[in-house]
């Protein structure tokens, strides 16, 4: 187990949600000798040249070939082993998504793809590089596990639970160096039950990734403006955690929150889940407008999208307006 | 297994007859259409392998099993009849191709204990699963060998390459390649559609492979190539140049026969040429 402390935490949220991620594989590997991890040529960008130096024999890089690598990565894994296939979130997931459809979703494999700088934080490398459908289409597959944590330390649990989780998963990182702090010290993590960061009775905000934070921001805001806002780390997007979903049928509005495409992510997943319900609070989603934003800063594109504290707050209190 | 190379090849030409045989007889009492062409064209190969090179006793422990992937999925008419001709599978079960709640549909679905390693279906992914199965068995130190058998039309898909170019970059000695070339693919001759089938074995040898290109239709030159060592450090192909629909001569070469279905006079014209082959 790694050791997780508030220095820690502010340690991962300066290096961010890649070079936390090659810290934690990094220290998953001193204590267990029974994964290997994959590369397409990403190894400096995924935090992983340590990992690579200190256990050679345990990586493997496929070249710049990622439909490969998930096969690579589906004979590595046919007895057992666990296998983590890292690349940027497009690339692992919608150039090699048939790989992916038959390794990990018709044959279960072992697989873990990692979704390298999803969401925006790609800012000025344009929409070629943004993780904008990658949680969806990995949704869509059968039998897969899809995981959006929420910042430096949910990313250490998520990979060390990911060590012992016999199945396939998607592991999709959002936000960048300076990755905003959620958790300051250790957490009870399992794969597939929420986290309730905040109580509230008005609304519930149910958020995955970086929004989890902006989420949270944003129910602080409408704090002020008299809004009692539940804030809800759902880092498991699916399986979905729907006990807690059905925890909020008392609210008076959910909102969902992600670093994502409105279509097919958690705010689907949540709808889909509410829609046979009979007595049911309306449903805010809130994330990327299905669109290609325009390329910049970080901060420019989480701003186009309105996924900053103030504007999901903005968003939430004219919803809210609403249904008085 | 016999010692004798004449012996042996005579024993596998008489198993290949049989597979033919069990190839007609799925696809006729199946009552619907099979992929019948390049299933008749890689019978050699799998005749070959599972009777003479592969260790293949489904009850061995994985890391001595010989693995055997077909990336051509609609190859199984071939697979199937062999995994009934050498004993790792009943051939009762042959009965239920395609039927409802059969183990034994178009395309394999992984069943480890019917000898069914992956699942395949959608070309151009079996040599990358294969050169991941012979990479962490030279990592682990499993002592298993890794064979893949992928068809010309299937070597049109880029991740086709990106596996071989892995596997030469690996180093992977224990991997071997059968590419049942047959010159023909769903839409007609290959020289039609992606005219390059000529070229394959050029392209493996360009890359690093140890090619050995042969007919791939000729029980003792598939043989000699199975049982050729692998150059150290290297991955082998075997090239095949096979006749699309072999053994039926109204098959041969006619495309029509790439998924068709066989009336009872066609089925018992083709048994009875099958029958007589020598």
């Amino acid at each position: 187990m790694i050791e997780i402390n508030r220095s820690k935490a502010r340690l991962w949220s300066r290096l961010g949600a890649r070079a936390t991620l090659g810290q934690a594989i990094l220290e998953a590997a001193k204590e267990r000798d029974d994964f290997y991890v994959m590369s397409a040529d990403l190894a400096q960008s995924s935090g992983l040249v340590r990992f690579r130096e200190e256990f050679p024999d345990r990586f493997i890089n496929a070249g710049i070939a990622e439909q490969n690598m998930i096969g690579l990565a589906a004979g590595m894994a046919k007895d057992g082993t666990n296998v983590f296939a890292t690349s940027f979130s497009p690339f692992v997931t919608m150039r090699a998504c048939e790989q992916v459809r038959m390794n990990m979703g018709y044959m279960q494999l072992n697989i873990k793809t990692v979704g390298l700088g999803s969401g925006l934080i790609m800012a000025q490398l344009g929409n070629s590089h943004f993780g904008i459908e990658d949680g969806a289409v990995m949704r869509a597959i059968p039998g897969m596990t899809v995981i959006d944590p929420a910042d430096g330390v949910e990313i250490v649990k998520t990979v060390e639970a990911l060590c012992d989780y016999k199945k396939p998963a998607y592991l999709r990182l959002t936000g960048g160096p300076g990755l905003p702090i959620v958790y300051e010290g250790d957490i009870d993590f399992q794969i597939g039950k929420a986290i309730q960061v905040r109580e509230g009775k008005d609304i519930s905000i149910i958020a995955t990734g970086t929004m989890v934070y902006y989420g949270k921001a944003a129910a602080e805001i409408l704090a002020q403006k008299g809004i009692d806002a539940a804030v809800i780390d759902m880092h498991t997007i699916k399986p979905l955690d729907s006990a807690c979903v059905d925890a909020q049928l008392d609210k008076k509005l959910i909102v969902t929150v992600e670093e994502a495409s409105i279509v097919g992510g958690l705010g689907s997943a949540v709808a889909e889940h509410l829609a046979a319900k009979r007595n049911k609070p309306a449903q805010l989603m809130l994330g990327i407008k299905d669109c290609f934003p325009h390329a910049g800063s970080y901060q420019y594109l989480l701003e186009q999208c309105g996924l900053t504290g103030e504007q999901i707050a903005a968003d939430i209190e004219a919803a809210f307006g609403q249904m008085a | 297994m016999i010692d004798n190379r004449a012996e042996t090849t005579a024993a596998l030409k008489t198993h290949a007859k049989n597979m033919r045989r069990l190839c007609l007889q799925m696809a006729y009492s199946c009552g619907g259409s099979a992929h019948l062409g390049g299933g008749l064209s890689l019978i050699e190969a799998t005749a070959v392998l599972y009777g003479a090179v592969m260790n293949t006793a489904h009850c061995y422990e994985y890391a001595a099993r010989d693995k055997f992937i077909l990336s051509k999925g609609h190859g199984v008419l071939g697979f199937y009849a062999a995994l009934a001709e050498f004993g790792v599978i009943d051939e009762k079960l042959l009965d239920t191709f395609l039927q409802d709640g059969s183990d034994l549909i178009a395309h394999p679905v992984m069943k480890p204990e019917l000898g069914l390693e992956t699942s395949s279906g959608s070309l151009g992914q079996g040599i990358s699963m294969a050169a991941g199965l012979a990479l962490a068995a030279k990592k682990k130190g499993y002592s298993f060998q890794t064979y893949v058998l992928c068809g010309n039309g299937e070597s049109n898909e880029g991740s086709v390459w990106e596996a071989c170019m892995s596997a030469v970059n690996f180093g992977l000695d224990n991997f071997t390649l059968f590419l049942d070339n047959n010159h023909m693919q769903s839409d007609g001759c290959s020289e039609n559609v992606m005219n390059v089938s000529d070229k394959y074995a050029g392209m493996l040898k360009a890359l690093g492979f140890q090619v050995i290109e042969i007919d791939g239709n000729d029980i003792g030159q598939v043989y000699d190539a199975f049982m050729e060592p692998h150059v150290p450090g290297r991955p082998k192909a075997i090239v095949g140049n096979t006749v699309k629909g072999k053994g039926v001569s109204f098959m041969e070469n006619n495309n029509d026969w790439h998924h068709g279905r066989l009336t009872k006079d066609q089925f018992e014209a083709a048994l009875a040429e099958v029958e007589a082959a020598r």
